[in-house]
């Protein structure tokens, strides 16, 4: 059951058998390891995400933005890469990071923005990325990465590389000029690149209605000349095979995919913004029944990998790796001044050396009590 | 009078112009039912309705664009860009569309639209929700820029912006959207464009601040008023226009003259402000006139007091300025 050719869109059902991809894993079906792998790795995430929210609430984070309803859409996809494909994410993605061997407390670090973050301190928290996990560093600005990913695929074609890049985005992202130019882009260059959409129901406070009047955002791939798919996202079997089948296709030089995951964000869209304001209670109680982390329990208990009398281990252990990480990064100074005005340049220019010297003479005259402040 | 948040005169503003002239819409992310993620636009969606308060989908360049074909067709529409770091897929329509359109119909159409945008870092927002990028605007003739720093001042001016005939970037600073409050007149009242405000009278020096940079400012002057230095603060409201006389005749006082804002320093708005004091005062200047803003580096999220040109730098430049002999 390949997609349809000439861009006809299809439906991925919940727990449909593997499509007949011949990437990853040795294909789309994933091995009661793997789901295994996959569950571990989205109950971390969850973890994480809790801590992290608690932490923000306590003043020791500034920022946040959770995945949390998102795991099976975000790792299920993920799970379908090669090591050395490259991932373009949105805000909800870091977790592909740790799926991919990240470890976790340079990972707390990003989010304390301390002197172990990768990235100096630079970024909001939950703008991780890092290069040896192929994660490109995201702005905070809604679908530019799209094209970037584009012209990322294409360039390891001309490189003759085989690899795919793998493009998340969310409902509101598609409303973008970007999504425009990186959709066109794709098709024209025929480029091996996934675009990952996470449909979650909501831009902040806005409906997947008031982005487009589209049946679907999978179908909009019809007008580029590529396949669309929508999967349910919250069935981690459906997304990694339609992005196996997908990543697949790229790699053999059959182009771009499209795939609409749907999914729910279950919290706030990050730590500044409060959901009750714009949306009905119940809508988020119904989704939370299809948990996607409960489900994957109830198959791996299906099929005989798991007992329920093992998540209070589980969840111990992870609360423990979490805790241990965040105890660590926080023992950490804070990221040096002079850091300030480093990586502008690969050389520096005479501005900001002059500047380098001036803040240093300020910092030494009189410091000013950094007052901790609200975040956006 | 009532003591209002300059997000709650914003606020104030657009509710007392949609009352009295129905061609006033407004139009952004988020701004309907939910009120705008810094609720400037509380309240409005549910007085006047989704016809003149849009939730529109996520693309700036649309917000922007349509903003312009309403005002053409005699709209008059306040288009919100959630933060000015997100303004740049609307760029062109800004700097191409809206800022020529009168000029290359030769006035046979106009778009008067106010593009409102919060600005200014501070709050903990990193690269991308701290950015000051007002003079890129400046550069663009055809647009007015304004970024008020009182309560009273936003709603002045915001009813001030909505009666003119020109487009306007209308920059609102975000730290202070609650910090800042102060009594503001009921109902309908203007505060002219082009009109500087002068904050603090001194005879030794001149601080040229605007937006969350007055308060700053003020808080330095306070301090080098206790060192024996008197400061003129100036807060220049309008940055496009700009105020001239204000300024020359500031300069032309007190010799000395210190420009704040948190925008980068080089070709930021303090650079023109430098150029235009010397092509006009040279004989009277006693001193450099004397930058002190954000370094030229994208704005850091952990690192963002050590980046903003708070109270301490300001006075430190002041005490330079102050002190200088040739
Ligand atoms: C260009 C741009 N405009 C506006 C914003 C502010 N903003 C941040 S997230 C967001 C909604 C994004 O919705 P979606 O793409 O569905 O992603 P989700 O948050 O649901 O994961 C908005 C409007 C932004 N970051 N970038
Ligand atoms: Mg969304």
């Amino acid at each position: 059951m390949g997609l349809a050719q000439n861009g006809a869109t299809r439906e991925v059902a919940a727990g449909a058998p593997p499509g007949k991809g011949k990437e990853a894993r040795g294909g789309p079906m994933l091995s009661g390891e793997d789901l295994l792998r996959l569950y571990l790795a989205m109950v971390l995430v969850r973890v994480l995400d809790q801590r992290m929210m608690t932490l923000q609430r306590q003043g020791r984070v500034g920022f946040y933005g959770a995945c949390t309803g998102q795991e099976a859409a975000c790792l299920g996809s993920a799970y379908a890469l090669r090591e050395n494909d490259w991932i373009f994410p949105s805000l909800r993605e870091g977790g592909a990071m740790l799926l991919r061997g990240f470890p976790l407390l340079p990972y707390v670090c990003q989010v304390l923005g301390n002197s172990g973050d990768p990235t100096k301190g630079r970024q909001m928290p939950s703008h991780q990325s890092a290069r040896s996990v192929r994660q490109v560093s995201w702005s905070s600005c809604i679908g530019t990465q799209l094209p970037q990913a584009v012209g990322a695929a294409w360039a390891a074609r001309r490189q003759g590389d085989e690899l795919v890049a793998l493009a998340y985005l969310g409902d509101g992202a598609t409303s973008s000029g970007d999504f425009h130019a990186a959709m066109n882009f794709a098709g024209v260059l025929r480029a091996p690149v996934v675009f990952l959409c996470q449909n979650n129901h909501w831009s902040i406070s806005l409906p997947t209605s008031r982005q487009t009047a589209s049946e679907s955002i999978a179908i909009k791939a019809v007008a580029y000349g590529f396949p669309g798919a929508k999967v349910d996202g919250n069935d981690v079997e459906a997304v990694y095979a339609a992005t196996a089948e997908a990543v697949a296709r790229a790699r053999a030089g059959g182009g771009p995919t499209l795939i609409e995951a749907e999914t729910y964000r279950i919290g706030a869209h990050s730590s500044s913004d409060d959901p009750t304001r714009y949306r009905d209670p119940a809508e988020v109680e119904a989704w939370m029944a299809k948990d996607p982390i409960d489900r994957l329990r109830h198959r791996l208990e299906g099929l005989g990998l798991w007992e329920a009398g093992r998540e209070a281990a589980l969840q111990a252990e992870l609360q423990a790796q979490v805790a241990a990480a965040i105890e660590q990064a926080e023992a950490l100074p804070k990221v040096a001044p002079e850091t300030l005005f480093d990586d502008v340049y690969a050389e520096e220019p005479w501005n900001l050396s002059e500047q380098r010297r001036e803040l240093t003479r300020g910092l030494a005259a009189r410091r000013r009590p950094s007052e901790p402040s609200k975040a956006v | 009078m009532p003591v209002l948040t300059l997000v709650q005169a914003i606020n104030d503003a657009l509710r007392v112009a949609m009352r009295s002239d129905g061609r006033v819409v407004v139009l952004g992310e988020d701004v309907g039912k939910f009120g705008g993620v810094f609720r400037a636009t509380a309240g409005l969606y549910e007085e006047f309705g989704p016809e003149r308060v849009v939730d529109t989908p996520l693309s700036e360049g649309g917000i922007i664009g349509a903003a312009i074909g309403m005002a053409m067709y005699g709209l008059r529409p306040v288009a919100e860009i959630q933060f000015s770091d997100f303004i740049y897929p609307g760029f062109d329509q800004i700097v191409n569309e809206l800022a020529k359109l009168r000029y290359r119909s030769a006035g046979q159409y106009a778009a008067p639209v106010v593009v409102r945008t919060p600005f200014g870092g501070g709050i903990k927002g990193g690269l991308y929700h701290s950015q000051s990028p007002e003079a890129l605007f400046v550069h663009t003739p055809g647009l007015k820029v304004v970024a008020p720093s009182t309560p009273s001042d936003a709603k002045g001016m915001l009813l001030s912006a909505l009666k003119g005939e020109d487009p306007i970037i209308f920059f609102e600073p975000k730290r202070i959207y609650r910090a800042a409050r102060g009594e503001v007149p009921e109902g309908d009242f203007q505060v002219p464009l082009g009109k500087a405000r002068t904050v603090r009278e001194g005879r030794h020096l001149t601080v040229i601040a605007y937006g969350a940079s007055v308060e700053e400012a003020s808080q330095a002057a306070d301090q080098a008023a206790s060192e024996g230095i008197e400061c003129e603060l100036i807060d220049l409201r309008t940055l496009w226009p700009l105020d001239i006389d204000c300024v020359v005749e500031s300069a032309k006082k007190t010799g000395r003259v210190v420009v704040v804002h948190e925008a980068p320093r080089t070709c930021g708005l303090g650079a023109e402000i430098s150029a235009l004091i010397q092509e006009r005062c040279f004989v009277h200047l006693e001193a450099p006139v004397r930058r002190v803003t954000g370094w030229d580096t994208p704005f850091p999220y952990a690192l963002e007091q050590e980046y903003l040109p708070g109270a301490a730098r300001i006075l430190r430049g002041v005490e330079e300025t102050a002190w200088f002999v040739a």
